[in-house]
Parts: C-alpha cells; sequence; structure tokens
C-alpha cells in the first residue's frame, strides 16, 4: 500500500507541530464537518478536511425510488434552500420528459417566487451565521427574525417550515393560498429597510472589516481550478450566475443584476467580497420578487378554476438519455445527472453535483499559514450545508 | 463571444485523434463521445488548452453489470468564454477498473476522484490522496455498484410482520 497524502502529512509532523481536531461539534464548522489542523503555535500549517459524517446515500436512494419519490429527498440535500433544490431536479425531468414548455406561466412564476424566497433565506443564514462566527451577536438574531417571516410564509404555501416538497413535476403540490401575494408584498416592504440596517451594523463595520479584508483570498484561477461557483466565484470577480448564462424558466423575463467582487476593502476574492456579495444578492433577489409579485397579480391573477396539478405527468417515464440539468442555488451550481434507461419509472444513474462539495475542496488551499481565528472566518465565508456537501 | 458549434468540435476532436474517439452522440444538445483510458489525459489536455474547457464540472461514475466494459468514469467540461459544455465517456472492466488521474490538469478533479473511488473502487493512478471520502475508511465494499442492495436483506428487525403487513 503506496502512502497517501494524508499520510505523508501526518508522519512527516514536526516536534514544534501539533495536530489539532476542529469538529464534526465545532459550531464554527456549520454542521457536522472535521477540520484536522497541523498547527505551529498559532499558525495553522495545514487543513485536512474530513467529511461525510451526514452521508444518507442519496444517490442510492434515487436509484430505487421514482422520480416523484425522490423530491422529498432532493429538498433534503441542500435544507436551507429546499426550493431551489427541488426547482432544479424538477426542470430535469420536465425537460427529459419533453415537457417543459407545457407548463403555465403562473406556476413557473410561482417557483420562481418561492425560490427566490428561499434564496434569502438561506443567505440570511450565511450571513447571520457569519456574524457569530466573527463575534457579532446581533446580526445572528436580526437575520433569524426575518428569516422567520420568509419560513412562514413557506409554511403558509406547502405545508412546513424547511422541506417543501411544494414544486412536482409537472406543476404544483398546490396554487398559492389566497391573500399571499399581499402578504409577501407587506413582507418586502418590511425587508428592504432591515436590510440597510444589517448593512449598517455588519457589512460596513470597521471591525468586521478588520477581520475579513484580506483574509481566505481566493484567486480567480484557483477557483476555476478547483471548480468553484456560485458566490465564491462571483466573489472572486467573474460575473457567472447560471440564471443569466442559461436562462431557464422565467429569468431572462426578469430584470437583475449579478454582484461581484471588487476588492473595495482589501483584495478581490477575499472573505469580505464573498460576503457581500451574498448581501447584493439578496436586493437582487428582493428586486426578482417585487417583479414576479407584480405579474402574480395583474396578468397571471388566480383564477377559479386554475389547477397547479393539470399537468401532472400520469406516469414518469422519460425515453433513454443522458442528461445533465444545472441551476444556481444559493451555494453555486447545483447540477443533476441522470441516465435513464426509457423502459422503468426508476433512473439507472442519479448524480448530484453539489457545489458545497466542490466550494470547500478549496479550502486547504486558501488558508495554508492563517491564524486558528482566520480559519473560522474562512469556513463560514464559504458557507457550506453538511447536508448536500455529503448527500 | 461566438458559439462553437457541436459539429465544428467534433470535426476538430476527430482531426486530432481519429478513431480513438468514437459514439459521438448530442442527447439534449450536450456533445457526448467516449474514448478509451490510454488517451483520456491527452483528450483533457487537447480540450483544456486548445479549445478552452478551463472549468472541469463533474466527475461521476456508472456501473452497468451487463456490458462487457461495466464501470464507467464521466467528465463533464465546461467553457466557460464560449458557454459550451461537453462530456466525455470512459468503460473500463470491473475487477480492477483504472485511469489516470486528472488531478494533473485541475485540482477540483481531487475530492471529485475520491468520490468516483469511494462510490465504484475505480483507481485512479497518479492520485495523490486516493482515500474515502464520504463513507468510513474501513469499509470493503464499493456501494454505488449494482450489484450492492440499497438495504440490507438480512435484516430480521423489517419484516412485514413487525408493522401488520
Amino acid at each position: 500500500m503506496e502512502s497517501t497524502r494524508y499520510q505523508k502529512l501526518i508522519s512527516h509532523i514536526e516536534p514544534t507541530e501539533m495536530i489539532l481536531n476542529m469538529g464534526p461539534q465545532h459550531p464554527s464548522t456549520h454542521g457536522v464537518l472535521r477540520l484536522e489542523l497541523i498547527t505551529d503555535g498559532e499558525i495553522v500549517k495545514e487543513v485536512i478536511p474530513h467529511v461525510g459524517y451526514l452521508h444518507r446515500c442519496f444517490e442510492k436512494h434515487a436509484e430505487n425510488l421514482n422520480y416523484q419519490q425522490t423530491i422529498p429527498f432532493v429538498d433534503r440535500l441542500d435544507y436551507l434552500a429546499s426550493m431551489n433544490s427541488s426547482h432544479a431536479w424538477v426542470m430535469g425531468v420536465e425537460k427529459m420528459m419533453g415537457i417543459d414548455g407545457d407548463i403555465p406561466k403562473r406556476i413557473e412564476y410561482i417557483r420562481v417566487l418561492v425560490c427566490e424566497l428561499n434564496r434569502i433565506g438561506s443567505h440570511l443564514i450565511a450571513l447571520g451565521t457569519y456574524g457569530i462566527d466573527i463575534g457579532a451577536f446581533t446580526p445572528f438574531l436580526w437575520c433569524f427574525r426575518d428569516r422567520e417571516h420568509i419560513m412562514n410564509m413557506l409554511e403558509w404555501a406547502s405545508g412546513s417550515r424547511m422541506l417543501y416538497n411544494y414544486i412536482w413535476v409537472g406543476g404544483l403540490f398546490y396554487d398559492l393560498p389566497v391573500g399571499f401575494e399581499e402578504r409577501c408584498k407587506e413582507f418586502i416592504a418590511y425587508f428592504k429597510p432591515k436590510m440597510n440596517e444589517l448593512n449598517e451594523l455588519l457589512t460596513g463595520n470597521q471591525i468586521f472589516i478588520s477581520r475579513t479584508a484580506n483574509v481566505g483570498i481566493l484567486p480567480l484561477q484557483t477557483a476555476v481550478n478547483y471548480g468553484c461557483s456560485g458566490p465564491m466565484l462571483r466573489g472572486s470577480g467573474l460575473k457567472w450566475d447560471l440564471r443569466r448564462v442559461d436562462e431557464y424558466s422565467v429569468y431572462p423575463e426578469l430584470e437583475f443584476e449579478i454582484p461581484v467582487g471588487k476588492g473595495e476593502m482589501g483584495t478581490t476574492g477575499d472573505c469580505w467580497d464573498r460576503f457581500k456579495v451574498r448581501t447584493d444578492e439578496i436586493k437582487e433577489s428582493v428586486h426578482i420578487i417585487s417583479q414576479c409579485l407584480e405579474r402574480l397579480q395583474t396578468d397571471l391573477k388566480r383564477t377559479t378554476d386554475f389547477d397547479p396539478r393539470a399537468k401532472l405527468p400520469k406516469k414518469i417515464i422519460p425515453k433513454a438519455q443522458d442528461f445533465y440539468v444545472r441551476a444556481e442555488n444559493p451555494r453555486g451550481e447545483l447540477g443533476f445527472y441522470f441516465i435513464t434507461d426509457g423502459k422503468t419509472e426508476i433512473p439507472k444513474r442519479v448524480k448530484a453535483r453539489a457545489p458545497s462539495f466542490c466550494n470547500l475542496s478549496v479550502i486547504s488551499e486558501i488558508s495554508r499559514g492563517v491564524l486558528i481565528a482566520d480559519m473560522v472566518a474562512i469556513i463560514g465565508s464559504v458557507d457550506i450545508v453538511l447536508g448536500e456537501l455529503d448527500r | 463571444m461566438e458559439k462553437i458549434s457541436n459539429t465544428a468540435l467534433i470535426e476538430q476532436i476527430s482531426a486530432r485523434f481519429g478513431e480513438q474517439t468514437f459514439e459521438f452522440s448530442e442527447p439534449i444538445g450536450l456533445l457526448t463521445f467516449e474514448t478509451s483510458k490510454e488517451t483520456i489525459i491527452d483528450v483533457l489536455t487537447f480540450l483544456k488548452t486548445e479549445l478552452g474547457f478551463n472549468f472541469l464540472t463533474d466527475i461521476t461514475g456508472i456501473h452497468f453489470p451487463e456490458a462487457k466494459l461495466p464501470i464507467g468514469v464521466i467528465y463533464h467540461l465546461h467553457n466557460f468564454r464560449k458557454n459550451v459544455r461537453i462530456r466525455i465517456k470512459v468503460f473500463l472492466e470491473d475487477e480492477h477498473p483504472s485511469i489516470p488521474t486528472a488531478f494533473v490538469l485541475w485540482r477540483g478533479a481531487d475530492w471529485m476522484e475520491r468520490e468516483t473511488y469511494d462510490f465504484y473502487g475505480v483507481n485512479f493512478e497518479g492520485h495523490p490522496d486516493l482515500r474515502r471520502i464520504l463513507n468510513m475508511d474501513d469499509m470493503v465494499a464499493f456501494p454505488m455498484r449494482k450489484e450492492f442492495p440499497l438495504e440490507d436483506p438480512n435484516r430480521v428487525d423489517k419484516k412485514d410482520f413487525f408493522f401488520g403487513r
């Protein structure tokens, strides 16, 4: 058995160095991630991430269940952004069935609306917990207070707070409840000033800037080389958003900007830039939501005979093909790769390309030689969700 | 930023590699072809350096138990400038499948190949750190292969009797 890089690292440790385990129960690892740090005093010489504590055999389950039955499993991948994950899955299955053109506009708009609400919720968690990693307690409480409104609204629509199973192949579980649009408008009016408050409190805070600017710099070349996507890639300065690049669903009809990291407080691609990209994305999502509400209250208004389950296929048997679907999740490019045989309702192979997985693999590259306290700042800025990473 | 059409890509690839790349197809517009494990690194290098496929989206595996070469390794590449994607498949025998590592081209291949090794037992030659990643280290099976059932068939606590069926 030839020795791996890991074994070499562990066996060639200097007498002055120490191996320190961070996690899997460490609060700032955002779940069950274990990092093995080789430290020299306060300096981190090498980081070895160990993942897999939350592995629940998603791909094996998906190969034994039909497409509709898998949606609850898909929700549990990225449990902070379930709507976005199931939207990607459903788009893929609809495309394979060839029914993606038959979906009514109202359903598409509702899907985008709930996805963007969920994106705000997910980013709020990222921002709030990042604050608490750095040592700011108040933004965490503020973020959770605002996210609670989103949770309540999505619970009203789908019946559950986090794992919705709301977007179905060919339609939706239910239409939006009566009064949802008005409630959502109220939330937007309430939320816009709150976001400014958060920016004043945290984003422009000098202590926060000192902790995050010029820390964990991820150059664009490295980001592309490691397969990073989402806010990690945009934070490094590349204008790359699949909602614009692939123009899926109704995103071509909506107006929004793609925020990128500019290195305002330090170097392009540092932790502050990634944080800033997320705060700006929340603003864009708010903008998208108001446009969706505008359409849903005017020409795509609710009618009494509207049935969101009308286009649901009786049996989902796509023809034999390979298909890779991808969508922009809060964390980056979520892809599902299907291989079907055209005979059964069960796919031959499903692979989930999780954005957190690729984003985390860069961590040992960007955190060589940092302080242990900066290590916490770097993990928080990557914004991983272990449910998706470990699948 | 003009797009390259799939036919132009096919021409360039087959002009360079001839018989070594085969089975070209375009399921839903995504150019797919197969190659052998001897040429895969040459093909990937050509795609990366000369055709601009700079982003490795994914490496994954597949198992077709009935086929002559049952284990497949599938690469998805992406060209940022032209927004074109491409899929490359390599099929291997299932006793001791092995293939050269793409770590030399993309550092991101590190974890993706570890995952493929973990679930399909593909040995990536030259990979610096080929350990299991999601499953526990002392596991002996490769669980995504088709002969590995979803649930242990010998379990006695999940009989229908206990659920009143």
